[in-house]
C-alpha cells in the first residue's frame, strides 16, 4: 500500500479481522451486534403482519411480538443516547414506528368491529348527537310545512320546488285517477331489484354528501334537509288536495319511516360536525372536531345500513304491497323497531 | 433538507418513546390519489367489459332468461359504482398498511395523530368526507365549466373549492377528512439494517490522530462522512480525505482513502460518543 504520509500518522501492525460481537471496535457497535438478531426476527414478524399474512406467522413470534418490540423500542430509546450510528438509529426508528402501528393497531377485525356496532355502539353513537338530532327534524318538518304552505298559495311553486321529469304526471291539476295510478305498484317482480339496488345507491350518495357538507358548520346540511323534505311538503299537498292524502302517506311510509329516518341522522351527523367546529367548547377546535368527526362517522355507518333496508322496502316492498293498510303496517313496524333500537339497545356497557 | 425538515412532527408511543414521523407531502399525496383513481377507472372499465360479454352471450344463448341475467349484471355494475366511489378508499386504508394501493405505491400511509391508535371510525370519517372534498367538487367543476346552473353553478364550484384547497392552508397538510377524524398522512419508509461501520478491520492502529483533530469535528461531520463511507465513492472519498487533510495540515495518501476515512470516522465516532455518555454533545463544527 502505497502510503506517502507524515505524522502524526503511525503504522502499526493490522489486527485480526474480526466476525465476532467482541471484535466490533466500537462500544456502540457492539451494542448493536449484540441486539441485532432480535431486532431482525422483528423486522420479519412486522413485515408479515404488515401483508395481512398472520397465518404464516408462527405462535411463537406471535407471542413474542410484544416482547421484541419493547426490545426493539428501549434498544432505540439506548442506542439516542449512545450510538451516534446514523444508519442504525435510522433503521431502528423506522422499526419501531412500524412495529408500533402494528403492535397498537386497529387489529379488529371487519366481523368483530361489526358486532361492537351492532351491538351498541351505533346507538349510543346515535343517543350522544340527540339535540343535533332534535335540530335536524325541527328544520325538517319546518321544510315540509313550507313546502305545502308555498304550494298551498301559489300552484307555479311546485314546478319550482319538484324538478320533474318530463311526462311525470304529478302535477298540480292532475285527475286523481292519474294520481292514484302513481301511486300503484306492479304486479311481478321484474326489474325491482335493480331498482332497488339503484335506489339504494342514489339515496347513500345524497346521505353521504349531506353528511359530508356538514363540515362547513352544518349550514348546507341544513338547507339540504329543508328543501328536500320542503319538496315532500309539496306533493303531500298535491295528493291531499286530490283526496288521495292518506293513500300517498302509506305509500311513502313503507319505506319512507327507514328512509327519513336515515336521512335525519345523516343530516344530524354531518350537523354534529359542523357545530363542534363552531362551538367547540372549552376544548381545542380539533380536539372537539375529531371526537365529533368520530362519533358521527359511527352514525353514517348505520345510515348506510338503514338506506340497503329502505332500499329494499322501496324497491320490493312498495311495489308488491298494494294495500294502503298493510303499506302503513310495514311502515310503522319499521320505525317502532328502529326507534326501540336507538332507545334500548347499548344501554347496559354505557 | 429544509423542506424535509419542516415536515416531522414528534409523536409519542405508548410506552413514551418519542418517534419522529415525516408528514407525507401535498405533492405525494396528490400523485397517491391519483394513482387510486386510474385504478378505479381501470377496474370499472375491466369490469363493464366482462359483464357485457356475459349479458351478450347469456342474451345470445337463451333469450327467455336474458332479462334475469341482465338485472342481475345490472346490480353488479351498479353496486361496483358504489363500491368505487365510497368503499375502495376505507377498504384499504382499514388494513394492516393503512394505505390504498396509490398510497403503498408512493410509500406513504395513513395514522392518527398524536399517539392515539387509528381507529376504524376514524378511517370511515376521513372517507366519507372525502365525498364533498373531491366527488362533489369534480362534478360541479365540470357542471360549472360546462355552463351548466350559470352565475349559481360558478358560485358553487368556487365554494366547494374550499374543501379541496383545504391542504394548502394548514400546516400540516390536512384535509377535511383529516381534521375531523384526527388522522394525517405520513411517509412509512422502511430503512434496511446496514452493515455496522467497526467490523471491518480496525484501520485505527495505522493512523493516529490528535487531539486537535479530533475534537474539532461533531455529530453532523460524523453522519456525513458516515455516508460517504457507506456510499463508497471513490471521487466523493477523495474529497472528503482532502478536505480533512487540508484541514489538519496533513498530506493525503492515495489509494488509502478509505482506510484513512474508517479509521477516522471510528476514531471520531468513539471519541464523540464517549463524551456522550458524560452528557457532552457536540452538534458540529460550529458548536
Amino acid at each position: 500500500m502505497a502510503l506517502t504520509v507524515n505524522l502524526p500518522f503511525r503504522r502499526r501492525e493490522p489486527p485480526a479481522p474480526p466476525h465476532d460481537v467482541a471484535a466490533a471496535a466500537l462500544r456502540s457497535d457492539r451494542f448493536r451486534l449484540e441486539r441485532e438478531t432480535d431486532w431482525r426476527r422483528l423486522e420479519e414478524v412486522v413485515t408479515r403482519l404488515e401483508k395481512n399474512r398472520i397465518r404464516r406467522v408462527s405462535d411463537a413470534d406471535l407471542l413474542e411480538l410484544p416482547v421484541l418490540y419493547r426490545k426493539a423500542a428501549s434498544s432505540l430509546a439506548v442506542a439516542r443516547e449512545t450510538s451516534l450510528d446514523a444508519a442504525t438509529l435510522d433503521y431502528l426508528e423506522g422499526l419501531v414506528r412500524r412495529a408500533a402501528l402494528q403492535v397498537h393497531g386497529p387489529r379488529e377485525g371487519f366481523g368483530r368491529w361489526m358486532l361492537r356496532f351492532l351491538g351498541g355502539g351505533w346507538a349510543r353513537a346515535v343517543r350522544e348527537i340527540w339535540l343535533d338530532i332534535c335540530i335536524a327534524l325541527a328544520v325538517s318538518i319546518a321544510g315540509a310545512v313550507a313546502g305545502w304552505l308555498l304550494v298551498a298559495r301559489d300552484d307555479a311553486w311546485y314546478y319550482a320546488l319538484v324538478s320533474s321529469d318530463f311526462g311525470d304526471t304529478r302535477q298540480p291539476g292532475a285527475s286523481r285517477e292519474v294520481l292514484a295510478e302513481t301511486l300503484e305498484g306492479t304486479k311481478d317482480a321484474d326489474g325491482l331489484a335493480t331498482f332497488a339496488t339503484y335506489l339504494f345507491s342514489h339515496n347513500s350518495g345524497v346521505a353521504i354528501m349531506a353528511f359530508a357538507l356538514g363540515f362547513a358548520f352544518g349550514v348546507p346540511t341544513l338547507l339540504l334537509g329543508f328543501y328536500n323534505l320542503a319538496i315532500m311538503g309539496a306533493m303531500l299537498w298535491l295528493f291531499f288536495q286530490a283526496g288521495l292524502g292518506i293513500d300517498f302517506a302509506a305509500w311513502l311510509s313503507i319505506h319512507g319511516t327507514t328512509e327519513l329516518t336515515a336521512f335525519l341522522l345523516a343530516d344530524a351527523a354531518g350537523l354534529h360536525i359542523g357545530r363542534a367546529m363552531a362551538f367547540p367548547g372549552d376544548r381545542t377546535l380539533m380536539a372537539a372536531t375529531q371526537k365529533a368527526g368520530r362519533r358521527a362517522a359511527t352514525v353514517m355507518a348505520g345510515v348506510v345500513i338503514m338506506l340497503v333496508c329502505a332500499g329494499l322496502l322501496e324497491g320490493f316492498g312498495r311495489q308488491l304491497v298494494h294495500v294502503t293498510p298493510t303499506r302503513f303496517a310495514v311502515g310503522g313496524t319499521m320505525l317502532v323497531l328502529w326507534l326501540g333500537y336507538f332507545t334500548l339497545s347499548g344501554r347496559r356497557r354505557a | 433538507m429544509k423542506r424535509v425538515d419542516r415536515r416531522i412532527r414528534a409523536m409519542t408511543t405508548p410506552e413514551g418513546i418519542a418517534m419522529p414521523v415525516t408528514l407525507a407531502g401535498r405533492g405525494a399525496r396528490a400523485a397517491a390519489l391519483a394513482l387510486d383513481l386510474g385504478l378505479i377507472v381501470f377496474g370499472f372499465f375491466i369490469l363493464i367489459l366482462v359483464l357485457g360479454s356475459i349479458g351478450m352471450n347469456l342474451s345470445d344463448a337463451e333469450n327467455g332468461k336474458s332479462s334475469a341475467v341482465g338485472e342481475f349484471l345490472f346490480v353488479v355494475l351498479i353496486l361496483g359504482v358504489f363500491l368505487c366511489r365510497y368503499v375502495y378508499f376505507t377498504a384499504f386504508e382499514l388494513g394492516p398498511r393503512g394505505a390504498t394501493p396509490g398510497k403503498r405505491a408512493l410509500g406513504i400511509r395513513v395514522a392518527a395523530r398524536g399517539d392515539r391508535r387509528l381507529t376504524a371510525e376514524a378511517v370511515l370519517a376521513r372517507n366519507l368526507l372525502r365525498d364533498a372534498e373531491l366527488f362533489l367538487p369534480l362534478i360541479w367543476i365540470i357542471g360549472s365549466i360546462g355552463g351548466e346552473g350559470g352565475i349559481a353553478g360558478y358560485a358553487a364550484a368556487a365554494w366547494l373549492l374550499v374543501f379541496v384547497l383545504f391542504p394548502f392552508f394548514n400546516r400540516d397538510a390536512l384535509r377535511a377528512g383529516d381534521l375531523v377524524a384526527g388522522t394525517w398522512v405520513i411517509e412509512s419508509r422502511r430503512p434496511r439494517l446496514q452493515a455496522a461501520m467497526s467490523i471491518g478491520e480496525d484501520h485505527r492502529s495505522q493512523y493516529h490522530f490528535d487531539e486537535a483533530s479530533l475534537s474539532t469535528y461533531g455529530e453532523h461531520e460524523l453522519q456525513v462522512l458516515e455516508r460517504v463511507l457507506r456510499e463508497d465513492r471513490p471521487e466523493a472519498l477523495r474529497q472528503v480525505t482532502e478536505t480533512i487533510c487540508a484541514k489538519f495540515g496533513w498530506t493525503p495518501g492515495s489509494g488509502d482513502e478509505h482506510e484513512f476515512l474508517e479509521a477516522f470516522y471510528a476514531a471520531l465516532r468513539q471519541r464523540l460518543e464517549s463524551d456522550m455518555r458524560f452528557g457532552k454533545r457536540k452538534k458540529d463544527k460550529f458548536s
